[in-house]
């Protein structure tokens, strides 16, 4: 009796198949709409800096070297892959990939540092003149964040004074 | 490096502890995940075990917060001494969402050294069970950072070797035709 009840059992097994995945020696596909880390095209940016004002975690730190070049950087650590980076570029510089095996030992690996060409507005020498309902917004326009300690900084701070901002150049105008 | 000590240390199975110091329960859930039979981490020795006295591994979700820092350093310390720490999750690789809020003090990193990082809110089953082949040599990482340099700034003065002509024609080479 015991016997057949085993056998039984071991037939149900054999039915049932393997369920299990194999995963890492297999690749798995995710499903078409999944949302994985997102990948930035420098030919494509504009450096508007939107997804930096819209990125709920503050992933994304923008800071201008000099008049002409703004790096935008992307850190990744706490990334909530929530799209809404890519949602906002007007670009569309921004896609949701479907990379989702990020495990890494070294959290760097994760980051992505673009460095950007600003053309310069030919009139004022910025995008914007200083005190203006943007500025007022404080969340838009040129922003100064600590690239160094990846530290994002609520003030913008880069805007030009007597004292040129760190290395910046003078403007020149023919 | 690390690979090969952790090879040599950790050959047989992992035993693992669980943490969460924090998290919203979203990589809890997933964790578990992992060790059902749909996934079944056991396949590569991972076993959950209840005390980090008996772990080799801490699996950390949720941020640093300022209630369980403590505890978590306890915890760590409690482990015997080759030990492996994963941060799973971005409130535990970064501070997560809620990064600059009072009580979380930011990434588990700050409390404990981490040694893999699995980011995601919350990362895959896979993507965990990706994080652990690496850290077992299984397979290799696919990260690396991305930099995209802006070696030609398109302004003359920058460029003043491709500048032609002299006085008042003065012609930029490289412009581009409008
Ligand atoms: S996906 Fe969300 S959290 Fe990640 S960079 Fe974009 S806006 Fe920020
Ligand atoms: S929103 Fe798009 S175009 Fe603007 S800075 Fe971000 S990636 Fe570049
Ligand atoms: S990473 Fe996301 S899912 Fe995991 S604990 Fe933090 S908020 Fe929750």
């Amino acid at each position: 009796m015991s016997l057949l009840s085993k056998l039984k059992e071991a037939a149900v097994c054999l039915k049932a198949g393997r369920v299990t995945l194999p995963y890492p020696a297999q690749a798995q596909p995710v499903p078409p709409k999944f949302r994985g880390r997102p990948i930035f095209d420098a030919a494509k940016c504009i450096g508007c800096a939107g997804c930096a004002n819209n990125c709920p975690a503050r992933e994304i730190l923008v800071f201008d070297v000099c008049q002409e070049v703004r790096i935008l950087k992307y850190l990744g650590r706490r990334c909530t892959y929530c799209g809404r980076c890519a949602d906002v570029c007007p670009e569309d510089a921004i896609t949701m990939s479907h990379e989702f095996e990020n495990a890494t030992n070294s959290i760097g690996d994760i980051q992505q540092k673009l460095d950007l060409f600003m053309s310069t507005c030919q009139r004022c020498g910025r995008c914007f003149k200083e005190p203006s309902p943007l500025e007022q917004l404080k969340l838009k326009g040129y922003r100064f964040d600590d690239l160094a300690n990846e530290q994002w900084i609520f003030r913008s701070q880069a805007y030009l004074t007597e004292e040129a901002a760190v290395d910046d150049v003078k403007i020149e105008l023919d | 490096m690390l690979k090969n000590l952790c090879q040599k240390m950790f050959g047989r199975s992992l035993w693992v502890y669980h943490a969460n110091s924090g998290g919203c329960n979203g990589c809890d859930i997933e964790v578990l995940n992992v060790l059902t039979p749909y996934y079944d981490a056991e396949r590569f020795g991972i076993k959950l075990v209840g005390s980090p006295r008996h772990a080799d591994v801490m699996l950390c979700q949720g941020p640093a917060m300022r209630s369980t820092a403590k505890a978590l350093q306890r915890a760590y310390e409690a482990m015997p001494a080759p030990k492996l720490v994963f941060a799973i999750g971005s409130c535990a690789c970064g501070g997560g969402i809620w990064f600059d809020s009072y009580s979380v003090l930011g990434p588990v990193e700050k409390l404990i050294p981490v040694n893999y990082y699995i980011p995601g809110c919350p990362p895959r089953p896979e993507a965990i069970i990706y994080g652990v082949a690496v850290a077992l040599g299984l397979v290799d990482k696919k990260t690396a950072p991305v930099q995209f340099k802006q070696t030609e700034l398109p302004i003359p003065r920058y460029h003043p070797a491709d500048l032609e002509g002299r006085g008042e024609m003065v012609v930029y080479k490289k412009i581009e035709p409008v």
